[in-house]
């Protein structure tokens, strides 16, 4: 005899819940969680392996790598002195709160000030979920052009923090740097914008001042 | 984008239920689905045949999605008017000062056991 039972449970209720346990535990061991988003090739990992060269003597720091397949920027990070650990998401297109934490249970995390989630490279699904993240930092580089703000505005909507990367390419791209910021800031008026380059330094500063200045 | 990784969500969660209340078979799972959540029902689907495929406990199991249909309230006239229609901007007086009501849930209703 079938019987039914009402569960009435929401799941991004869930994630959420998730989510904000992670943060706080995270907030007393003194991790600083940042989700990093972009979409593919906007140069994540080059970002993070300049940041941790010019960081991690003075802020030990640990990167989470989210990737669908392949160990290669975990090892790469790794080479810079900082402590990295890959999840393989196995298909999936974004992080949960549930999976964050079981990767970084994954690694050791004494001593350890800022922790980075390099989520998938995606501009969609990564922004829908609560990754137990304390800020959410996102990543538009200069060739994949300044109209992104409006094909994908909830990424851009949520993050705190945007930083516009490939800076030193600019003078071959029409990119329009007013016009993306006046974009940004309509959608999300909060928003802290960098504008830098891995490669050159250039802005860079501004940017590390920044997690400096998020530290617990 | 993600129909796996909320198929994944429910079947776990579906899974924590039966263990307490110690079923060993789910028939069917009820989700009640906003038009805006951004979860195409067609895709869940065909995630959710692999997945339950997957699982002796929801072998066969069927998905039953009811929709939820999104609406938004205007913050300036105090109207309220179809999300998939007309989108951010209020159609009664052109105001962006607006928010959903309803439309972006993804609730597990109930299992059939």
């Amino acid at each position: 005899m079938a019987k039914v039972i009402e569960l009435n449970k929401s799941i991004t209720e869930s994630n959420d819940r998730d989510a904000q346990q992670l943060r706080e535990e995270l907030q007393e061991k003194g991790v600083l969680l940042i989700n990093l988003m972009s979409s593919p090739g906007s140069g994540k990992t080059t970002l993070l392996s300049r940041t941790i060269t010019d960081m991690h003597r003075e802020v030990p720091i640990a990167v989470l790598e989210a990737d669908i397949e392949s160990a290669v920027d975990a090892e790469h990070i790794e080479a810079l002195g900082a402590s990295a650990l890959q999840v393989h998401t196995d298909g999936m297109c974004h992080m949960d709160a549930g999976m964050t934490k079981r990767g970084l249970e994954g690694m050791d995390l004494s001593g350890i000030r800022i922790a980075f989630l390099e989520n998938v490279g995606n501009l969609i699904c990564p922004a829908e979920f609560d990754t137990g993240a304390h800020k959410n930092v996102m990543i538009l580089s200069i060739p994949e052009g300044d109209d992104k703000p409006l094909k994908y505005p909830l990424m851009f909507s949520m993050a705190d923090v945007l930083l516009i990367t490939k800076i030193d390419t600019k003078q071959y791209f029409n990119f329009d740097m007013e016009q993306c910021m006046e974009r940004v800031r309509h959608l999300n008026p909060k928003i802290e914008i960098f504008p830098v380059s891995a490669e050159t330094g250039e802005g860079m500063k501004a940017w590390e001042d920044w997690l400096r200045k998020s530290l617990f | 984008m993600h129909e796996l990784g909320v198929v994944f969500h429910v079947i776990d969660n579906v899974k924590e239920v039966t263990k307490e209340q110690g079923i060993n078979h789910v028939e069917a799972v009820t989700l009640q689905l906003g038009t805006v959540s951004s979860v195409i029902p067609a895709y869940l689907q065909d995630c959710w045949k692999w997945a339950v495929g997957r699982e002796a406990l929801m072998k066969d199991c069927a998905l039953i999605i009811e929709p939820i249909e999104a609406i938004t309230f205007c913050e300036d006239c105090k109207e309220e008017y179809d999300t998939i229609r007309y989108g951010k901007v209020c159609p009664h007086c052109g105001s962006e000062h607006t928010y959903l009501l309803q439309g972006n849930e993804f609730i597990i209703k109930d299992i059939t056991v």
